[in-house]
């Protein structure tokens, strides 16, 4: 494993192309959910969610664990069907158009071991019918601005866990989805590359912007990270606090979390999900 | 030291140990056996020398049809594990059955096999495929399954087909499993091509099974000895060609 050094610096020329995939260039696709419920056999896990994110939106779920937030991303995703209720992505509202619109990225980072970093940030390219060396063009494009310069060969199982995350965000964009749905993304990080980790999305999501969905356990990484929060309760989960973050926060972020504001905003979402857990 | 002194030490020590037990008639008084019965390992050498040209062909016999029959078992053995696990029908209805064809002896159906295909080498063919069948069917099939339930989201998400997800995730998966049933067939076929020409085979090129089978009733020990070691080279031999192309093929890992 390699240790991450400063990988902040350049992301401010970040910026995505958006090339001939699939369905069209993400212009801004909201997400609308409306009386939604889903259950697996008798375990009810979500009931009667709402939630409505706008186009290039970033909004964070917060909630105990087991309180549905995975299954909601999943849902949302079009990876599953909800028992009731609706889920709108950019107005459409089937299972293979939701597939279409979202980018999910799991918890783990399921780089495959057999490709290498590149390729492994291409593989949406690839299955969207590219050649491997237009592919590989297209992602190399973003390697250096996402820190990853000198690492295009590289196994996953030689980066650092920081850099594999980079890569694994650098296949979610490169699906050319206007959704991206991001599963507890920095979950398995230690504290210090976290941190980091959350600057530098700030900071790609601020010059290549994207309607988000971010689950995270970590309420000030919600609040840093996210325009709005929404807290879900244990399950089945529903959402029982929506809270604005303060506007505008600091880009660095240990400015944006020790600001009264936002101090005060993260004590409110605290006392939420403690209710929400009773 | 180097991994590879410690065996090749106790190979020689025991080497040694058989030689004097058994040019002393040590051995042969042991056992209340006639010293021609218990050749040394210097009279076996001999004998592999001295029967080289017979000794020869015949082992090319018997590589041919354990390498045919392997090629056909791996063939079959991923083409029915890729079927079984794309169809949950095909799964259900035959893998049962498939588990409990292993319970069937070859030793009982060989000779079946023989008087439906006669003594040439289709028999043969047909006994050591089915003995790689079984190992690389099941393994293939156990790695086809081990795919992370979660890879295979991802792959959706990231518009991968049913062919891509087969291509590019369950495949790679399920390449070392392959490796490993197809190493455990490969010592398998050995034995099963020997037990097939045993079973059934022309005199003079019938393999080095007929080989032993003959040299049995002749009595000719320090030759049945060398007739072991040459189809010992043969199976560690191909067994380390496999786990050599493994290596190459297998990088990741």
């Amino acid at each position: 494993m390699r240790q991450d050094t400063s990988m902040n610096a350049e992301t401010g020329a970040l910026r995505v192309p958006q090339s001939g995939t699939a369905q069209a260039a993400p212009e801004g696709d909201g997400v609308a959910i409306r009386g939604l419920g889903h259950a697996y056999g008798e375990l009810q896990t979500i009931e009667r969610l709402e939630l409505e994110v706008e186009p290039h939106a970033v909004v964070g779920l917060v909630g105990p664990s087991g309180c549905g937030k995975s299954t909601l991303l999943e849902l949302i995703c079009g990876l599953r069907e909800p028992s009731a209720g609706t889920i709108g992505v950019g107005g459409a509202s089937s299972a293979p158009e939701r597939l279409a619109r979202c980018a999910y990225m799991p918890q783990r980072d399921l780089l495959l071991p057999w490709y290498s970093a590149l390729d492994n940030a291409g593989l949406a390219l690839r299955n969207q019918g590219r050649r491997k060396g237009a592919a590989r063009a297209e992602a190399a494009e973003l390697f250096g601005r996402f820190g990853l310069a000198g690492f295009e060969a590289t196994a996953p199982a030689e980066l650092s866990g920081g850099m594999r995350q980079r890569v694994a965000f650098l296949r979610t964009l490169l699906a050319g989805k206007p959704v991206l749905a991001l599963d507890e993304p920095f979950a398995a990080l230690d504290a210090i590359t976290r941190a980091e980790m959350q600057e530098w999305l700030a900071g790609a999501l601020r010059t290549d912007p994207r309607t988000v969905v971010l689950v995270t356990h970590d309420v000030e990484e919600a609040l840093y990270l996210c325009d709005r929060v929404a807290v879900l309760s244990a399950r089945p989960g529903r959402i029982i606090a929506e809270l604005r973050a303060p506007d505008p926060r600091a880009e660095d972020r240990d400015a944006a979390v020790t600001d009264p504001a936002f101090v005060a905003v993260r004590e409110e979402a605290m006392r939420a999900l403690r209710e929400g857990m009773r | 030291m180097k991994r590879w002194v410690l065996p090749v030490l106790l190979v020689a020590i025991t080497l040694g140990a058989w030689q004097i037990a058994a040019s002393t008639g040590a051995l042969a008084q042991l056992f209340n056996l006639e010293s021609f019965l218990v050749p040394s390992p210097a009279e076996v050498a001999s004998s592999l020398w001295d029967n080289r040209a017979l000794l020869a062909e015949n082992a090319w016999v018997t590589l041919r049809e354990v390498l045919a029959g392997f090629g056909c078992g791996l063939l079959a053995g991923v083409g029915s594990a890729v079927a079984l696990h794309l169809s949950e029908t095909l799964r259900r209805a035959t893998y049962p059955l498939l588990v409990a064809s292993q319970a069937i002896p070859i030793v009982a159906i060989a000779p079946i096999l023989i008087v439906l295909f006669g003594f040439g080498v289709w028999p043969k063919l047909v006994i050591v495929a089915l003995v790689c069948f079984f190992p690389i069917t099941v393994n293939t099939l156990d790695g086809l399954r081990a795919v992370d339930p979660d890879a295979i989201k991802l792959m959706r998400s990231l518009d991968g087909s049913r062919w891509q997800i087969f291509r590019r995730v369950e495949a790679p998966t399920a390449l070392p499993y392959t490796f490993s049933g197809a190493k455990v067939a490969v010592a398998v076929a050995v034995i099963g091509a020997v037990f097939a020409e045993w079973a059934g085979s022309s005199v003079g090129t019938g393999g080095l099974g007929a080989l032993i089978r003959v040299d049995n009733a002749l009595l000719q020990t320090s030759r049945l000895f060398a007739e072991v070691f040459v189809l010992a080279v043969i199976a560690i031999g191909l067994f380390g060609l496999l786990a050599l192309a493994e290596r190459r093929v297998v990088t990741w890992r």
